[in-house]
């Protein structure tokens, strides 16, 4: 029994260093905490090398999402074309909403707003689970914990990228003709992308804690869009009601940015020499600028702020 | 090649007297699960409407004190095994060595990101095994050249390739061997300046075997310091020259891993 030597003997210091205590030993040899939160700057650093990773992931995914399917990535088609069916027949066939719209417009003002209302809306409900059903990942990796939430933005941009093609043949169909406002959507989709990242980002910090979130969401965003006028322009409804609430109303980010690209593909819509016109809040770049750069900067650093707290306990 | 090193140990003498660069220090560590719902049924509507009746919150919520106390320190160009029966801790220890679990008392400082050895939670069974080799590594934080490069390494080494064009396939038609085989392929493709391995050993065939031990003494060299887990006491001889017993979440052993694991063997506790 004597020889066995003592038990800690092969980790405690030698020469110089013997008789530190641990903390002073990893403070000489500038040792760091293991699982600390880098700086913001670093931070973004960090996530900006994981680029690769991100659009990796974000294709990765959205492919292994169809290939037990036999239409395959024809589904990414197919499904905006049914969803555009669907709203179609009930408000304008059953319904017949589409009054106040020159010619045969409605169906594309429909279409734009459906797609759009569900990048966001689709961003919002992948973000929540972004982290909570990554754990696994999380907990064999390290790397920047926003990669997830953005690499599902990502994804949704991709998917509406794709929804976009439908859209465009949806809007010529409907006869209206493209024009110099078309340059628009790309400016107005990136303001989006922006907005849907920032609410990501703290949908997916939120739903890492509460898991009883993911319960609610699908109700809170069914309120948001009868709120924000996807089949049926919610301005000319509430023209009566007090002016905080129109004020409110016209600056739904949800509904500016259903305006924007509504305007930027069927201007016709709005043009006032038409007989029957919709009318275009103003300040619509502004509100849209300052909801995309300000929604992300908010949702970013929120999200940071509990990096290093992701797939514990 | 690394002349400062050199320089610094020619001044001393003896291995004992030698102060070694540390690269994790472990200091009186405590780690404690929070576990929800855990006991009474949180699900059920009756219970969850009392709950909120009664405002008591925290009711389903469990702790689990999983390490109670461990200090070690370990310093570059060792390999440390840890032993311990199921549930002692071992990969819980591990996983806070990495950072990625809190510990609720002490502290861990190492030297650079320590990462844990496996990719499998970021790899898609739905995918081929190419498109699998390519996200692992980008998820392990290499660069896509850097991915081109190891990319043929990666394939020859894992031997998915030796019976056809496997590679081209999508996972989930693999074996649990050669999907295992593919994981620690790609898994083993990055060095590490403290990798921890949590029983990835025992994974395919015996040829597969031999080629990760050497793989693994190869991130070894380039690697700090290396930690490894597993049950297979003939490995951890094999690689390991320091061993730590942990038992019920505290340190029962440290020493040379003969010692340590001819007792644990016998399961004599010192």
């Amino acid at each position: 029994m004597s020889t066995v030597s003592e038990p800690v003997s092969l980790s405690a210091p030698r020469g110089a260093d013997a008789g530190l205590t641990p903390k002073q030993l990893a403070d000489k040899y500038g040792l760091a905490v293991s699982g600390a939160r880098p700086g913001l700057f670093a931070y973004s650093k960090q996530l900006w090398a994981r680029r690769h990773f991100i659009w990796a992931f974000a294709t990765a995914r959205l492919v292994a999402q169809y290939t037990n399917a036999k239409l395959g990535q024809l589904w990414q088609v197919v499904t905006p074309l049914l969803n555009c069916a669907v709203f179609y027949l009930v408000f304008g066939v059953i319904l017949a909403s589409k009054q106040g719209f020159p010619d045969n417009t409605y169906i594309a003002w429909l279409c734009i707003g459906v797609f759009v209302f569900q990048f966001t809306q689709n961003a919002v409900q992948a973000g929540t689970r972004a982290i909570s059903d990554n754990l696994g990942l999380i907990r064999a990796l390290h790397f920047p914990r926003a990669s997830l939430p953005i690499a599902f933005t990502v994804i949704q941009l991709q998917q509406l990228l794709i929804s976009m093609v439908v859209l465009v043949v949806t809007v010529l169909a409907a006869g209206i003709t493209p024009g110099r406002t078309w340059l628009l959507i790309i400016p107005a989709l990136l303001l989006q992308t922006l907005f849907n990242t920032g609410i990501s980002l703290v949908m997916a910090r939120i739903g890492s804690r509460t898991s009883d979130i993911s319960q609610l969401i699908p109700f809170v965003m069914r309120a948001w869009m009868f709120l924000s006028g996807v089949m049926f322009s919610i301005q000319d409804k509430i023209t009566h009601w007090p002016h905080y609430i129109q004020t409110l109303m016209a600056a739904n980010p949800a509904s500016v940015y259903m305006d924007l690209l509504r305007h930027a593909f069927a201007p016709v819509i709005y043009n006032p020499h038409q007989p029957v016109h919709q009318t275009l809040p103003p300040h619509l770049w502004v509100y849209g600028l300052g909801w995309g750069v300000g929604m992300f900067v908010i949702g970013y650093v929120f999200f940071w702020k509990a990096e290093e707290e992701y797939g514990r306990g | 090649m690394a002349d400062t090193d050199l320089s610094t140990t020619t001044d001393t003498v003896r291995d004992t007297d030698v102060a070694r660069e540390p690269t994790v220090v472990v200091d009186d560590v405590h780690i404690v699960y929070k576990v929800h719902g855990a006991g009474s049924g949180k699900g059920s509507a009756t219970s969850a409407l009392s709950r909120i009746i009664s405002r008591k919150r925290a009711s389903g919520v469990r702790e689990v004190h999983a390490v109670r106390g461990v200090s070690f320190t370990a310093y570059k160009g060792e390999a440390i095994g840890l032993i311990g029966s199921n549930g002692s801790g071992k990969s819980t220890m591990l996983a806070a060595i990495a950072g990625l679990l809190p510990t609720e008392k002490g502290g861990i400082y190492t030297n650079g990101q320590p990462s844990l050895l496996g990719v499998n939670a970021a790899l898609m069974n739905e995918l081929t095994g190419e498109r699998n080799v390519i996200l692992g590594c980008l998820a392990m934080g290499m660069t896509p050249a850097q991915v081109r490069a190891r990319y043929q390494e990666i394939v020859d080494f894992s031997g998915i390739n030796d019976k056809g064009d496997f590679i081209s396939l999508p996972m989930r038609t693999y074996s649990s061997g050669m999907g295992a085989r593919l994981r620690f392929s790609i898994a083993a493709a990055k060095t590490h300046d403290v990798l921890l391995i949590d029983e990835a050993l025992a994974t395919g065939d015996q040829a597969f075997q031999q080629r990760s031990k050497r793989r693994i003494d190869e991130l070894r060299k380039s690697a700090g310091t290396v930690f490894l887990v597993s049950h297979d006491n003939n490995s951890i001889r094999e690689v390991c020259e320091r061993t730590i017993w942990i038992e019920a979440g505290e340190l029962v052993m440290d020493g040379p891993t003969e010692e340590v694991v001819s007792r644990y063997e016998r399961g004599e506790r010192p």
